[in-house]
């Protein structure tokens, strides 16, 4: 069991910067997700802690040893890729005991490990078989076994569920879950998915065009994202932006257009009054914070009215687009509020969950 | 009268006629065209082979006669007997056998290496040098095989070892045909191998040589295969180097072997000329009955991702 630590972690590409100097602490046993679009250098960062990539600039420590160049069969680390990486030639026994042979590990404590682990990942009737001859959820966990044998200090994956159908991937999730619970190392997972990334880690790490954009758990980042980039990208459906002004009307309100301006909460009057004139505002709302609303307001919310053009049933709810000042806003309301396209629907927007947005810096105020 | 259609008739071999540019249509079309190329192809290949066979259970006088060249009236194994019984092609034989064998084991020692080398190991010139070793596989024997004397010549007068007319100067030779094309299709077949497979292997603790003997052969057994039946082909069928570099009759391999003792200057044995080349045609054969499957598999390996 080791910590990981990154500091000011530089690489680059022939002048092209992958990543852009991270600063991260990762404590002992803790799940860490690093999550964000493609080519934000989460991968890269993975595969320097792994040392499949050399280091540009800064240092990599796993436990107290800075491992910059120490080759990653003597890290103690143990990675699960994308595409499996089974030996084709292998039996999963094989294939889970290959680095512990190649360390002239003694034959019955390989069997003892071996067996462990196929009980942990329920897989003890597949030790004979091939990888061919096994599902893709069948080899997802024969590669976590090949980590899980080895006993490591941190576990690496890289979008390991990427390659697996929908249903399969949920499946998968909670198993990844369950085996941290019991092995409880150190795991650094890598993820596009913020689905993913939140209902697995313990931190989640954003990251963009090679940065850390912020560093939190699941409901800090996605209750007080600091950027229009973390708000944006943590929640499904994403977060709605609309260009808005700031006007002291009796109270101090966040103006959308002619028709529509809501309050702002009291406690933030103070914060946000000194921006009162700025220009490139937006307002950050979750689909979420903007349903159909009842004859009774609950406190926080404020009422407007909107023509949909867009209703899509999800069954227990219903997305409804809709425009304002040209720009799509999605609500979720409830499947018998009467979202339907054309339809004029009377909305609440939760202004106690809203955040405002420098739009020039993208910024969350 | 009848609206039911003849038994006979498209409609009812197929189920639903086919229209004129449809699917169906194109597909029996294609099918014709490769059926008839494919035909025409095995007669044009096979017809030599047979016409081999024919000639080579004749008796000489029948050869000589003048009767349907494709029918055997007194078939005889007389220039198998003979072929056979002579301590000379047995000799050709055994040369041909020993350059094969030891050829495919230098050419492999080489290829694989350097193909696992010039595939993985990323290293600066490596793609150069890979252009490299497939160029040189471009050039000739014809072209090389005169050069080539000069050097051997050369490295005997410096050297003073007698390297000219020895059937192992074949085993030197060879390679530099096999060698090239071998280590190109299987610089394509490793690099069809996962990455993180290497990666995986990296991390489980195994160095570059584990790496290759460990993961990589076993995975590229297909293609390290039809490599070895590549360089066993050449070396077992090439007719110019040792035509070029061996002359006593015990130093010959088969192909130079055959024309030397059974052409006597204007007289040719055709039946044990035939019944040689048969016999000579084959070790190569069963070797390509066996691997087949994997040498298909070594062909196509790398056409598609996984």
């Amino acid at each position: 069991m080791a910590q990981v630590n990154l500091r000011r972690l530089v690489k680059t590409y022939d002048d092209t910067p992958a990543v852009r100097g991270i600063d991260l602490d990762i404590p002992d046993k803790e799940f860490v997700v690093l999550v964000g679009p493609s080519g934000c250098g989460k991968t890269t960062t993975l595969r320097m802690i792994a040392g499949l990539e050399d280091i540009t600039e800064g240092d990599v420590v796993i436990g107290d040893e800075v491992v910059n160049d120490v080759p990653p069969k003597d890290r103690n680390i143990a990675m699960v890729f994308q595409n499996y990486a089974l030996y084709p030639h292998m039996t999963v026994r094989e294939n889970m005991s290959f680095g512990l042979r190649l360390k002239k590990f003694p034959k019955d404590d390989i069997e003892r490990r071996v067996q462990n682990a196929a009980r942990i990942l329920d897989i003890g009737e597949l030790l004979e078989r091939k990888p061919k001859q096994l599902s893709g959820g069948q080899r997802q966990r024969v590669a976590m076994g090949r980590a899980i044998v080895r006993d490591p200090k941190v576990f690496l994956f890289d979008e390991p569920l990427s390659n697996l159908d929908a249903k399969l991937r949920v499946q998968m999730r909670t198993e990844i879950k369950k085996v941290h619970q019991k092995v409880r190392t150190t795991t650094v997972y890598v993820t596009h998915d913020q689905v993913e990334a939140m209902t697995l880690a313990d931190r989640v790490v954003v990251m963009n065009g090679g940065r850390i954009e912020q560093v939190g758990a699941p409901n800090e980042l996605y209750h007080s994202p600091v950027s229009k980039f973390v708000a944006g990208f943590i929640g499904s459906p994403a977060m709605n932006f609309l260009p808005c002004t700031l006007e002291e009307a009796g109270a101090l309100r966040v103006r959308l257009n002619e028709a529509i301006a809501l309050p702002v909460p009291q406690d933030r009057t103070a914060r946000y009054r000194p921006l009162l004139g700025k220009q490139d505002l937006q307002l950050g709302l979750r689909p979420e914070h903007i349903v159909d609303a009842r004859a009774q307001l609950e406190p926080g919310q404020h009422a407007f009215e909107a023509t949909i053009d867009v209703a899509e049933p999800m069954g227990m709810e219903t997305l409804a687009y809709f425009q304002v000042n040209g720009v799509d806003v999605c609500a979720r309301v409830h499947p018998n509020a009467g979202a339907a396209a054309g339809a004029r629907l009377r909305l609440a927007a939760d202004m106690s969950c809203m955040h405002l947005i420098d739009g020039a810096t993208g910024r969350v105020l | 009268m009848s609206s039911v259609p003849q038994a006979s008739s498209p409609e009812v071999l197929t189920g639903t006629p086919a229209r004129s540019g449809s699917m169906k249509e194109d597909r029996r079309r294609a099918l014709y065209w490769s059926y008839f190329f494919l035909v025409l192809f095995a007669v044009f290949f096979l017809t030599p082979p047979i016409y081999m066979l024919i000639t080579s259970l004749k008796s000489s006088a029948e050869i000589g006669a003048i009767t349907n060249p494709w029918f055997v009236y007194h078939p005889t194994l007389d220039n198998y007997t003979a072929l056979l019984g002579s301590e000379q092609y047995l000799t050709f034989f055994k040369n041909s056998a020993v350059v094969s064998v030891v050829v495919v084991i230098i050419t492999m020692l080489i290829s694989i290496p350097a193909a696992f080398a010039l595939a993985r190991m990323k290293f600066w010139g490596s793609a150069t040098l890979g252009m490299g070793v497939f160029l040189t596989y471009l050039i000739p024997e014809t072209l090389l095989f005169i050069p080539l004397f000069k050097i051997f010549a050369w490295v005997q007068d410096l050297t003073g070892i007698e390297v000219m007319n020895h059937y192992w100067v074949l085993m030197f030779i060879y390679p530099t045909l096999t060698v090239p094309f071998c280590t190109w299709i299987m610089i394509g077949y490793f690099a069809s191998i996962p990455k993180e497979l290497d990666e995986a292997a990296l991390i489980d603790g195994a160095g570059y040589l584990q790496m290759l003997t460990k993961i990589f052969i076993p995975v590229a057994l297909p293609g390290i295969i039809a490599a070895t039946i590549f360089a066993f082909t050449v070396s077992w069928a090439d007719f110019l180097y040792p035509m070029a570099f061996t002359t006593s009759a015990d130093q010959l391999v088969l192909p130079a072997g055959i024309v030397t003792i059974l052409i006597r200057g204007d007289v040719y044995a055709w039946g044990q000329i035939m019944a040689a080349c048969l016999l000579g045609a084959l070790p190569p054969l069963l070797i390509y009955a066996f691997l087949m499957d994997y040498y298909i598999a070594g062909l196509t390996a790398g056409a598609t991702k996984g």
